[in-house]
C-alpha cells in the first residue's frame, strides 16, 4: 500500500491529486500516516509508529488506520 | 517522552464554492460538570445513560418567572403541569415554590394528591375523566376544567344525584392566529360553543363556574396570540359579569411558553428566536389590566407553564458505543440512548456537548441511538469534536417531556439523577431491571 506518486503531500497534510484536480486536507495524525505511507511503511510499521508517538490503545489505533486507508483507496489516492 | 494526544486520523475533501455566510457551528466547549458535579463521575456511580436534573435550576426558573408575571398583575397563580415531568421530586419542589397542580388525568390527579397538593388547588384537565375521578374531584373541591358537552352532562347528572356543587371552569379554543389551530380541545369561542355551555353551567344550580381557562398550543413562538386568548376570555368574563352579575375568580391561559430548544427545520437557534418570558408576560398581562375590570374584581390569572420551566433543568449523559463511515462518507456516532430515552428527538435538534477535552478537529456526524431501527437517530446533523468509542456526550434541555414520554423500547429505562442545592446527588428514579418488567407480565399454564 503507497500514495500514488503524483500526489502532492505537503508536511501540513494537504493533499493535491493533479489528475482529478480534487485537494484534501487532513490532521497531524493523518499527516503522519500519510508521510509513512510515502515512505513505503507497512500497516504494521505504521501502527507502531503510532503507539510509540500517541497515548493510544494499539487495537483502536488499528481500526482508525484501517478506515483511514480505506478512505484513501475510495479517493483513488492509493496505488 | 510523553507521548501526544491521539486524535483519529480525518480526510477531509476541500469543496471550492461560495461559503457559508454563517459559518459552522460548532459545540464543542466541553462540559465536564453539571452544577459542580463531575460528569464522568455521574456515569461512573450511576451508569450510563443518565438523566440528571438540577434543583438549583428548577427553582431558579420558576422564581424567574413568577417574578416577572407578580410584577406585572397583581394576582398571579402557576400549577405545575404534570404531563411535562410527574417525577415526584420535580413535582414537589415546584410545590415547595408556591405552585398548584395541574393534572390531565386520573393517575396525574393521584400522584398530586400523593404529593400532598390540598384538592383545591388541584387544576382538572383534559377528556379523559371518568365518572369516579369526577365525583373523587368534585368532593375534593378541585377546579375540574370541563372539556366536552357530555362531560359537562356527565357532572351536571352526577352532582345532582351525589348533591354536589363542583367549582367548574371550561376550556375554550378559539383562532389565536396561529397555525395549527388547537380547536380539539374544549369549546369553541368563535361559533358560540363557549358561551352556550358557559350558560348552561350559570343556569345550573349544581355547577359552580369559578374560572376560565384555554391552551392555545404547545411551543408558542407569538406572544400576540396570547394576548388575543387573554382578550377573548375576558370578554367571556365581562359577558357573564355583565348577563349574571357574577365575576369569575380566575382566567387560566394555560401553557404552551417554549424552551430555548431549537425546533427541527428552524433556520435559527432557539436562543436566538425564543420570545422572553417578559414578551409573553407583557402581552397576557397588558390586556387584562387594560380591559376595564376594577381593581377588586381583577380575575386571578393562572399559568400552566412546564416546559419553560423544567427544560433547561435537565440533561440526558450518554457514552460513545461506535464510530463509522456511511456509504456516503459521511460519519456516524452510535450512542447509548436513542429515541426510546430522549423522545423529544423528534421535534428538537437538541444540543450536544462532548464531556471531555476535545482536540482540534471537528466533523459532520449522524448522531443515532442503540436500537435497531432506522429512525433511531438523535441528531441528523451535527459538528461534533472527533469522537470515539467510549467519549461521554452531555445532551442539553431535556427537561420537558422526556421522562414522561419515553419509552421502555428495546433497552430499559435509565436512571434519574438529581443535584439538589447543595450539590448532593439524589437518584430519584432507579434504571428499569429485567425484574420490574417481568412483575407485570403473566405466561399462561400452558406456556410454562
Amino acid at each position: 500500500m503507497r500514495i500514488r506518486k503524483n500526489i502532492a503531500v505537503s508536511d501540513e497534510g494537504f493533499l493535491f491529486n493533479p489528475t482529478t484536480g480534487d485537494s484534501f486536507s487532513t490532521n497531524g495524525t493523518g499527516a503522519l500516516i500519510l508521510h509513512l505511507l510515502k515512505q513505503d511503511k507497512s500497516v504494521a510499521e505504521i501502527t507502531e509508529t503510532l503507539c510509540e508517538n500517541f497515548d493510544a490503545d494499539r487495537i483502536l489505533v488499528e481500526r482508525d488506520l484501517e478506515e483511514f486507508t480505506s478512505l484513501l483507496k475510495e479517493y483513488s489516492l492509493l496505488d | 517522552m510523553e507521548k501526544k494526544r491521539y486524535e483519529r486520523p480525518t480526510l477531509r475533501k476541500m469543496n471550492t464554492g461560495l461559503m457559508n455566510k454563517f459559518g459552522t457551528k460548532t459545540e464543542n466547549q466541553p462540559v465536564t460538570h453539571i452544577e459542580s458535579v463531575s460528569v464522568k463521575g455521574l456515569m461512573q456511580k450511576f451508569g450510563s445513560p443518565l438523566f440528571v436534573l438540577s434543583e438549583r435550576q428548577i427553582r431558579r426558573n420558576f422564581r424567574n418567572a413568577n417574578r416577572i408575571f407578580t410584577t406585572r398583575y397583581p394576582k398571579v397563580q402557576f400549577a405545575w403541569s404534570y404531563k411535562t415531568n410527574y417525577l415526584d421530586a420535580v413535582c414537589r419542589i415546584y410545590h415547595q415554590e408556591g405552585s398548584w397542580a395541574e393534572v390531565v388525568s386520573g393517575f396525574e390527579y393521584e400522584k398530586a394528591l400523593k404529593n400532598g397538593v390540598p384538592g383545591n388547588q388541584i387544576i382538572f384537565n383534559g377528556p379523559d375523566k371518568s365518572d369516579e375521578q369526577l365525583l373523587i374531584a368534585a368532593r375534593n373541591n378541585s377546579l375540574i376544567h370541563i372539556d366536552h358537552y357530555d362531560e359537562l352532562y356527565t357532572l351536571i347528572r352526577l352532582s345532582e344525584e351525589h348533591q354536589l356543587k363542583p367549582q367548574v371552569a371550561i376550556r375554550v379554543n378559539m383562532d389565536t392566529g396561529i397555525y395549527p389551530k388547537w380547536d380539539r380541545f374544549g369549546f369553541n369561542f368563535e361559533n358560540g360553543q363557549a358561551w352556550n355551555a358557559l350558560t348552561r353551567i350559570l343556569n345550573s344550580n349544581h355547577l359552580e363556574l369559578v374560572g376560565l381557562h384555554c391552551h392555545i398550543g404547545t411551543f408558542m413562538l407569538s406572544p400576540s396570540a396570547y394576548a388575543t386568548a387573554a382578550r377573548n376570555l375576558c370578554e367571556l368574563a365581562w359577558s357573564i359579569k355583565e348577563r349574571f352579575g357574577k365575576m369569575v375568580n380566575y382566567i387560566d391561559l394555560g401553557g404552551g411558553f417554549p424552551s430555548t430548544n431549537t425546533l427541527k427545520g428552524a433556520y435559527l437557534p432557539g436562543t436566538d428566536t425564543v420570545p422572553s418570558l417578559d414578551q409573553f408576560a407583557d402581552a397576557i398581562t397588558d390586556v387584562i389590566l387594560g380591559y376595564g375590570f376594577r381593581p377588586d374584581e381583577l380575575p386571578t390569572l393562572i399559568l400552566e407553564s412546564g416546559r419553560a420551566l423544567v427544560d433547561d433543568a435537565g440533561y440526558l449523559l450518554g457514552t460513545v458505543l461506535a464510530t463509522k463511515r456511511l456509504s456516503d462518507g459521511r460519519r456516524a456516532t452510535v450512542l447509548d440512548f436513542g429515541i426510546n430515552s430522549l423522545f423529544t428527538s423528534f421535534w428538537y435538534d437538541h444540543k450536544v456537548s462532548p464531556a471531555q477535552e476535545p482536540g482540534q478537529q471537528t466533523e459532520e456526524t449522524v448522531l443515532y441511538g442503540p436500537l435497531c431501527m432506522n429512525i433511531d437517530v438523535v441528531r441528523e446533523s451535527i459538528v461534533m469534536p472527533l469522537l470515539e468509542k467510549g467519549n461521554q456526550v452531555v445532551v442539553h434541555q431535556v427537561g420537558a417531556y422526556n421522562m414522561t414520554q419515553w419509552m421502555q423500547f428495546i433497552t430499559l429505562r435509565p436512571a434519574i439523577v438529581m443535584i439538589d442545592e447543595k450539590n448532593t446527588t439524589h437518584v430519584i428514579r432507579q434504571s428499569e431491571t429485567m425484574e420490574y418488567i417481568d412483575s407485570l407480565e403473566n405466561v399462561p399454564t400452558h406456556l410454562t
